[in-house]
């Protein structure tokens, strides 16, 4: 009943805020009803409307500056050959990954964070970005694999390390903090493995590693944008569809189990889709870092709403990402900051103030 | 649907065709450790039961084993004659409610969500929020007396306004039985009272078959219609509390030498412990010889 934490007596009842009566509202057709937290979508909404923007000011980013409304038109099928090819062959599927990315990384987080029931049990913390690192390594240093190979590598890496951390702190029941600090464990011992890969590599590879390593969105094309995307395609509605459930399951396994959740069942599904769209989005731009902690954050933070926030994370990775992407070229030129360096510089500051803001505020 | 689907289930057991919840012949265990063995237990419809023991004799978990948190390792529980973890797990929760030990509630979520939450097992995807779940919330407040807080957050409150709204919660998933794991454990005397005259309340008025794990043996003998003593995984003795509470089982369960007398506001049993001087005649020579070897 959480009541050790009990301090404050039974006052004189504090006049009830309002707004909270008018934050939800249902929907309601015959037999069917939804309901709707009307910040969340409006979160929602804004947050596209950035991303989308974004994009649009990025693609016309570059040696070759286009404008918005160029953009725009080339993008529907209008622009002269040369536009053309810039922005659909070049620049729009970057643009693309790093809106997947970012949406897979904070989507994943977002469930992470839910299931552990703490803001550190993000993939970036658990040492998946680490796991995904050293699948990379190995194809690049013991293989001298190509591309593909690599990525694939990553993605593997990736899923055996998301496999361990379930097994060594989910194996008999469920504790947040056990997860953390299995995944600060898991963590030290792949990097390690990563440095030791590294020194073992010779000039070449390591170059290519440290390159993989940093974690960026430079010359990303349209075969990285297809799978990430049909994974997304298949991901995003299993795991939007358990979204209900991932709020029960916050009041602990006795509630939620009580409410009639198969907790374990769930748990385990949500925990691989969160574990593939981490590995996914790494394999296709490298660990980029902090998005998977921060966006769920900063969305929990402009909702103001419990729950495991879902769309609100992945619209703000999205954002965050493209955003960043699109700072790291304005203020280095292009090819210069690998965006992972930008994410953690701008999705931190943005969280601490938010953190010092909210202190003011007194709440959540 | 009790008598219909019992028939056949229960030809073994004729006490279980009688009543929704019981426990045939169940072995309660965590991993290795055994808490009960071949344990049965039947929870008359309609009663306000409550189990008591003393610390460790394996109530709070026959209560999870009763709610289907823990499986038994031999026997079975069954519910309206089906075993319960063969039954599909929304349809358990809407027949059967559950307030457990220790329950989180998020971080920043409102009295009123927080109760709402409890209509999870009525809805479903295309059916999130009814005007029937709207009805069933604010009624589940009003009962307990949280309405006026539902917009606060649930961490503000005090821990008898919070134990109540967690009541709300369980409330709200109308299940006509309700199983509640010590509801008054950290509460002040007077919210003790306050939580268990609501229990009574949704007892009597509402006929709900409730069950509680209590350590206070007044409050339970004061309270419940069915009283089951537990020690050591097995029941010493079950039945009203004006029957079985003596001196003799409180002596038995618990090892305390005590006087049983009316309690002068209700009449029912009042267990008052004998006291140190009178209980260490007694003991001592046990003690010395204790000692001495």
């Amino acid at each position: 009943m959480n009541l050790s934490r009990t301090t404050a007596e039974d006052g004189p009842a504090v006049k009830a805020t309002p707004t909270q009566a008018l934050r939800t509202k249902a929907v309601r057709t015959g037999g069917l009803s939804l309901r709707l937290d009307l910040r969340a979508v409006t979160v929602v909404v804004l947050l596209l409307v950035c991303a989308l923007a974004a994009s649009v000011v990025l693609i016309g980013t570059g040696d070759f500056p286009i404008s918005a409304g160029d953009v725009l038109k080339t993008l529907f099928g209008g622009g002269d050959a040369g536009q053309e090819f810039i922005v659909n062959e070049l620049r729009l599927p970057r643009v693309l990954v790093g809106l997947l990315v970012g949406a897979s990384l904070g989507l994943g987080g977002a469930l992470f964070q839910s299931i552990s029931r703490n803001p550190l049990g993000s993939p970036d913390v658990l040492g998946l970005s680490q796991g995904s690192t050293a699948g990379a390594l190995v194809m690049i240093v013991l293989f001298s694999g190509s591309a593909t190979a690599v990525t694939l590598g990553a993605l593997v890496g990736g899923l055996v390390t998301g496999l361990a951390i379930y097994l060594l702190a989910w194996k008999q029941g469920v504790h947040g903090y056990r997860l953390v600090l299995v995944g600060i464990g898991v963590s030290a011992v792949v990097t390690a493995v990563n440095g030791y890969l590294l020194t073992k590599a010779d000039l070449v590879d390591a170059a290519r590693a440290v390159v993989w390593m940093t974690g960026s969105l430079n010359g990303r094309d349209w075969t990285q944008v297809w799978p990430l995307l049909g994974l997304c395609a298949v991901l995003l509605p299993l795991v939007l569809a358990n979204a209900r459930v991932l709020r029960m399951m916050e009041m602990g396994d006795d509630v939620s189990y009580a409410l009639g959740v198969r907790v374990e069942r769930v748990r385990l599904l949500l925990m691989v889709a969160a574990v593939l769209l981490t590995a996914a989005a790494t394999a296709a731009a490298g660990p980029v870092g902090f998005v998977a902690l921060t966006a769920p954050q900063l969305a929990r933070r402009l909702t103001r709403s419990p729950g495991p926030n879902l769309v609100p994370s992945l619209c703000m990775g999205a954002t965050l990402l493209v955003t960043a992407d699109w700072a790291s070229q304005r203020a280095f030129g292009a090819d210069q900051l690998p965006v992972g360096v930008v994410t953690g510089v701008l999705g931190g500051v943005y969280l601490l103030w938010l953190l010092v803001t909210e202190r003011k505020a007194g709440r959540i | 649907m009790t008598a219909d689907t019992n028939t056949s289930a229960n030809e073994a057991n004729r006490r279980s065709t009688v009543n929704r919840l019981s426990a045939e012949n169940v072995t309660l265990a965590y991993d290795q450790r055994v808490i009960a063995r071949e344990l049965s237990v039947e929870i008359p419809d309609n009663s306000f039961t409550v189990i008591v023991g003393p610390n460790a004799c394996g109530k709070s978990t026959l209560l999870r084993a009763l709610s289907r948190m823990l499986k038994p390792s031999e026997g079975r529980v069954l519910l309206d004659g089906q075993v319960i973890q063969s039954m599909p797990a929304k349809k358990v929760a809407r027949t059967l409610g559950l307030l457990p030990q220790s329950s989180i509630a998020p971080d920043g979520i409102t009295v009123g969500d927080l109760v709402g939450r409890g209509r999870y097992p009525h809805q479903g995807i295309l059916r999130q929020w009814s005007q029937e779940d709207e009805r069933v919330v604010q009624e589940s407040m009003a009962q307990t007396g949280v309405a006026e807080l539902a917009d606060r957050y649930v961490d503000e409150l005090s821990g008898g306004q919070r134990q109540r709204v967690w009541i709300a919660m369980a409330l709200a998933q109308q299940t006509p039985l309700l199983l509640l794991d010590e509801p008054t454990t950290y509460l002040d005397i007077q919210h003790q009272i306050d939580v268990l005259d609501l229990c009574a309340e949704l007892h009597e008025e509402q006929g709900r078959t409730l069950v509680a794990v209590l350590h206070d043996l007044n409050h339970a003998a004061r309270y419940a219609t069915h009283l089951i003593a537990l020690k050591e995984g097995a029941v010493i003795a079950e039945g009203a509390p004006n029957d079985i509470v003596t001196a003799e089982l409180v002596e038995e369960v618990f090892g305390l030498r005590c006087q049983v007398i009316d309690d002068p506001e209700t009449g029912t049993p009042l267990v008052v412990p004998a006291a140190r001087k009178a209980r260490a005649r007694t003991d001592r020579p046990k003690v010395a010889a204790t000692e001495a070897s």
